[in-house]
């Protein structure tokens, strides 16, 4: 019943839209650029200078100069270009992005966005790009598992762990559910076959609004 | 007749001393001026001040810096990584201490500091752990962050191409924050893969202008995976003279 991680990734890269300038974030994130129709132009944007980024080269190919966020090796498409750090962030806070879609630990009820710490004692703390993508893409998708590996929802009235952002996530994707964080609440946009609306919501510890239609 | 190229390393990072604030070029591997940071290892200065964007990756370069027991304080945005073992051994240690910063936020804050800029409010980090203890403003509705910018007494910086005036061309991915940090330090100091004369770099593309630049170091044999299949690269004045 639930989506696969490709699964997943697929569901995202439907509404992803030609013309859009996209940045992906380390881990699941990067899997939707598998799935982007070969037909549709999308600019794939790097948090470390790269816009128009391409598929990882073949092997033997790879080039140290060329890597993505996650120090992955990538490639240039034509038409693409390298810029340095400011001007990249300037993209993400500025509002240039049309679309980022980032991994997290917690979304809450209010679109509040938990990804870069967990708090633990002795964990290293590291935020990279996520608080500048959180606050400056003009749509942030969030694509997480519905529940931690011990069975928590990740969705949840108000987040536990250290914020990324402040209510500014607008849709999540999971494993079993499309939700829009909207002026009301969580609004389930769609779920996975053989799912039922209050199934959902016993398996989330946020409140949710019945999919519209339904 | 200026020549800011320097004949060694040790030459290129002569005058660093204990307590200097460093900036370091690279996003995990590219960019990072190994030779560089080997020198300022062998230089021997230590309660060093390292500004750059993770922690070292590896046992190598800024890596090798750490594990030396040089470094006091790291700002940077993204310190923990697979292989950043030696930082994270001292971070639990409590023998090194850590300034994170959001990733925009600290390439702005160089990026201000080389620009004469006295402070900047930024929406990045409202409401986190991160802005904590921060001067905080509304504008146009919106809660902004004071973040104020970041200077260093040096640079070091890899970049591709290079003159003797200290104009520089990067390559790929590896520009990140050279150009930011070359603007923001008293003495900024780059690894060239190859230095040309004055006026063979396209004027049009050189990417920092030489007054950022104050020494130039040619290391050629630097790692420079798949270069050869490259054509024109940008900056190379020799493709257009014909």
């Amino acid at each position: 019943m639930k989506l696969s991680r490709d699964a997943m990734a697929a569901r995202v890269a439907r509404d992803i839209p030609e013309g859009a300038y996209v940045n992906l974030g380390i881990g699941l994130p990067t899997l939707v650029a598998n799935h982007l129709p070969p037909g549709r132009e999308i600019f794939l944007h790097s948090e470390n200078g790269v816009l128009g980024m391409g598929p990882a080269p073949p092997p033997g190919e790879e080039d140290a100069d060329l890597i993505n966020a996650g120090r992955q090796p990538v490639t240039l498409l034509p038409g693409g270009c390298y810029f340095h750090h400011a001007d990249s962030f300037a993209m993400m806070r500025g509002g240039h992005l049309d679309i980022c879609v980032l991994g997290a630990f917690q979304v809450s009820a209010t679109g509040d966005l938990a990804n870069w710490h967990t708090g633990a004692p002795g964990a290293i703390p590291a935020v990279g790009g996520a608080m500048d993508l959180a606050i400056g893409a003009k749509r942030v998708l969030v694509m997480m598992e519905h529940h931690t590996k011990t069975g928590e929802s990740k969705i949840v009235p108000r987040c536990s762990y250290p914020l990324t952002g402040i209510g500014c996530v607008h849709r999540i994707y999971t494993d079993l559910a499309v939700i829009d964080v909207n002026q009301d609440g969580l609004q389930v946009v769609d779920m996975v076959l053989g799912l039922s609306f209050e199934r959902l919501q016993q398996l989330t510890a946020a409140p949710l609004l019945a999919p519209r239609g339904a | 007749m200026i020549d800011k190229t320097v004949p060694t390393a040790d030459a290129a990072v002569a005058g660093i001393a204990d307590g200097a604030t460093v900036m370091i070029g690279g996003f995990g591997g590219a960019g990072q001026p190994d030779e560089l940071i080997d020198a300022l290892i062998a230089r021997g200065a230590t309660d060093l001040v390292i500004v750059n964007n993770n922690a070292g990756n590896g046992e190598t370069g800024l890596a090798a810096l750490l594990k030396a027991g040089r470094v006091r304080k790291v700002i940077c945005s993204f310190p923990r990584q697979p292989d950043s073992q030696v930082f994270n051994a001292l971070y639990r240690a409590g023998q090194i201490e850590l300034e994170l910063v959001p990733q925009g936020s600290l390439a702005e804050r160089i990026r201000a500091g080389g620009a004469g800029i006295g402070a900047f409010f930024t929406p990045t980090g409202y409401g986190t752990l991160l802005a904590e203890g921060k001067e905080t403003r509304l504008i146009q509705g919106r809660p902004h962050v004071l973040e104020y910018p970041i200077r260093a007494d040096f640079a070091l910086i890899k970049a591709y191409r290079g003159d003797r005036w200290g104009n520089l061309v990067y390559r790929k991915s590896a520009r990140n924050f050279g150009p930011l940090m070359a603007m923001a330090a008293r003495t900024t100091v780059a690894q060239v893969h190859e230095v040309v004369a004055p006026g063979d770099l396209d004027p049009e593309a050189v990417v920092t202008p030489g007054i950022f630049v104050h020494r130039v170091l040619r290391i050629a044999e630097t790692r420079l995976a798949g270069s050869a299949k490259e054509g024109a690269l940008p900056g190379d004045g020799h493709h257009h003279e014909t």
